[in-house]
């Protein structure tokens, strides 16, 4: 009797009869993750939270107090942390802007067949693949006041890039463009390259203008995957670490991780630091969640 | 393209191609420029003007790996012509090669290279695995609340590295992990996990089901058409997931930064960590960037077809 049901049931339940079944098999492929990812991020994110309300320092050996919402409200108030954010403003919209528009318009430069395009596709790609912190590392030997190849190139003489207080959060961001105007680059060639042809040839026979075509074709066709560009380079700029701390220590170029980093490992302002991580934290995921929202959308297409 | 292009849209076409061969010059000059500096003498690593050509040396790469004097007088001329090559290169820069006994003593960057290829490694290895067998639950399982589910673990790899960093340094310092590799492993598990799974879910949809639904009707069981027919399946999207996870965490700097100091520090807070006070001696620097970045540079080859993938966590293909 049974083995006659059996036959009537789909194969995987079939094959679940003889095996593990099917849900023991995806527990035992998921759960393992998910606790792994519970217990070494939202576990210590727990942590910190808690330590938020508190007045703990990691450096001394003293207990520490319940302060409730002192950190926070001291956070807000001081115009130090409010000049950081008003710095790393700054710094994602220059160095986004940057990126998108040459990136964008070096897509549009590609997006045509010509002899080695891959060869040069995969060079251009090359500074996003590289590690941040040694970018800066190198672009200080580039930006070198005396003997450096760019101010040579652009007959700027003596001109301090990284410690001279102007400029050193633009010289940051221009690193920051070279190094990721390639992702917006390989984001638009795909969009780019999605655009129906019959499009373009319908526009060719109308002899629809270049800037009409460019208007009303292939902007709208490709804003899905631009904007996706954007709100992922929003989010990593907004986090930017790396690149900055290791090209300058000018207060003027301190971004808010930057100061979070000091914070919490230099001044060992634990607890405040903890507070500082999460008002950090919440506008991160606030983009995050726009980032999905929108990466799901154009999966859908 | 058109069929029929005028004359304009030919010389439209030939300065786009020569203003992209332009664009590339400009956006490889900085990687040239290093990986040059890497194999110059000293004095033309700082010279004004910039110097562009010139006889390369690989004088640099001997004072990265070795631990050096600068010496008081001239060196002895029986010493010098008893010594290799490598070495003569050291004494002709005045400085001396330090021994114990015999044996050459290293300078720190092989350590710490090292230390970066243990940590990336191990790291990729796990991240990967895991991330593979939660891709296939995801993949071929209903799961109550899936969409949320994936959610949370991308937004995992979201998360700013200081952030975590801190709560994360306590934690490890009650434990005694700071300052160790498996400390490090275990925060680039954490960090690439997520990653792996949504890249490995994108390869593993793209599997048909029919293959495993033959092999359970041939008598297979689940586990056994899953590492039969779906794994072997599954081989490239593995490998590129494998290379982004490894370049991931070879390049990762503010974990590195803040957990490790000596012993398990790896190359990405050392390199930068070499500048000092003073004037820096550009060429070593150099030349110890131009044997880190080389890997990635390869692997950048290698994985050229899947990079568009592997940015949009999978999302787009192509």
């Amino acid at each position: 009797m049974a083995s006659v049901a059996l036959t009537h049931l789909d194969p995987a339940s079939r094959a679940a009869a003889r095996g593990w079944s099917d849900l023991t098999i995806r527990n035992l492929f998921i759960i393992p993750t998910l606790v792994f990812l519970i217990v070494f991020n939202i576990f210590p994110l727990i942590y910190s939270l808690g330590y938020s309300f508190t007045n703990f320092a990691a450096n001394r050996s003293e207990p520490w107090q319940f302060v409730g919402l002192q950190n926070y409200r001291e956070l807000l108030s001081d115009d130090h942390i409010w000049s950081n954010f008003i710095i790393t403003a700054k710094y994602v919209i220059v160095s986004v802007a940057g990126q998108m528009f040459v990136g964008f318009g070096l897509a549009l430069l590609l997006n045509r067949s010509f002899p080695m395009k891959g060869l040069i596709t995969t060079l251009l790609l090359l500074p996003m693949m590289m590690s941040a912190a040694v970018v800066g590392l190198f672009w200080q030997l580039l930006y070198s006041p005396s003997w450096g190849p760019i101010n040579y190139v652009f007959g700027l003489g003596d001109f301090a890039w990284l410690s001279n207080p102007d400029s050193a959060l633009y010289a940051v961001a221009i690193t920051d463009i070279w190094m990721w105007s390639p992702f917006v680059m390989l984001l638009s060639l795909a969009g780019l390259s999605a655009v129906p042809q019959h499009l373009y040839e319908a526009a060719a026979i109308d002899r629809a203008s270049w800037w009409y075509t460019f208007t009303r074709i292939t902007l709208p066709l490709v804003s899905p995957i631009l904007l996706i560009a954007l709100i992922f380079r929003t989010m990593e700029a907004f986090k930017t670490f790396d690149i900055a701390y290791t090209m300058t220590t000018q207060p003027t170029a301190e971004l808010i991780a930057i100061r979070l980093y000091k914070q919490a490992f230099q001044q060992w302002d634990t607890g405040k630091s903890c507070a500082l991580a999460y008002i950090v934290l919440i506008m991160v995921l606030a983009i995050t969640n726009l980032y999905v929202k929108y990466l799901n959308k154009v999966k859908e297409r | 393209m058109a069929a029929v292009r005028t004359s304009s849209e030919i010389v439209l076409n030939r300065a786009a191609i020569v203003a992209v061969l332009i664009a590339t010059l400009i956006f490889l000059a900085p990687i040239y420029w290093i990986a040059s500096t890497a194999f110059k003498p000293k004095d033309l690593a700082v010279s004004v003007p910039p110097t562009v050509l010139f006889q390369p040396e690989v004088t640099p790469f001997v004072r990265l790996f070795t631990k050096r004097v600068q010496m008081q007088k001239t060196v002895d001329p029986q010493a010098y012509e008893a010594a290799p090559w490598w070495e003569k290169r050291i004494y002709d820069g005045g400085e001396r090669v330090l021994k114990v006994g015999t044996d050459v003593q290293l300078s720190q960057y092989p350590d710490r290279f090292t230390n970066s290829l243990i940590v990336a490694i191990v790291s990729t290895v796990l991240a990967v695995g895991m991330g593979t067998f939660t891709a296939y639950g995801f993949s071929r399982f209903k799961i109550a609340g899936e969409a949320d589910l994936l959610f949370f673990i991308l937004s995992t790899r979201m998360l700013p590295p200081v952030v975590v960093a801190i709560p994360m340094f306590l934690m490890y310092r009650a434990v005694g992990l700071n300052d160790s590799h498996i400390g490090l492993i275990i925060l680039y598990v954490a960090f690439n996990l997520s990653f792996s799974v949504w890249l490995m879910k994108g390869f593993m949809d793209e599997i048909p089901k029919e293959y495993e639904e033959a092999a359970l009707v041939d008598g297979y069981t689940r586990m056994q058409a899953f590492f039969k027919i779906v794994l072997p399946e599954a081989a490239t999207g593995i490998a590129a997931t494998a290379v982004f996870c490894f370049i991931t965490a070879w390049n990762e700097y503010a974990f590195a930064l803040i957990m490790t100091n000596r012993r398990a520090q790896t190359a990405p807070p050392f390199i930068p960590s070499q500048i000092g006070s003073g004037l820096p001696d550009w060429t070593t620097i150099a030349a110890g960037t131009f044997l880190f970045l080389l890997p990635v540079a390869i692997f950048t080859f290698l994985l050229r077809n899947h990079l568009l993938r592997g940015v949009t966590f999978g999302a787009i293909r192509k």
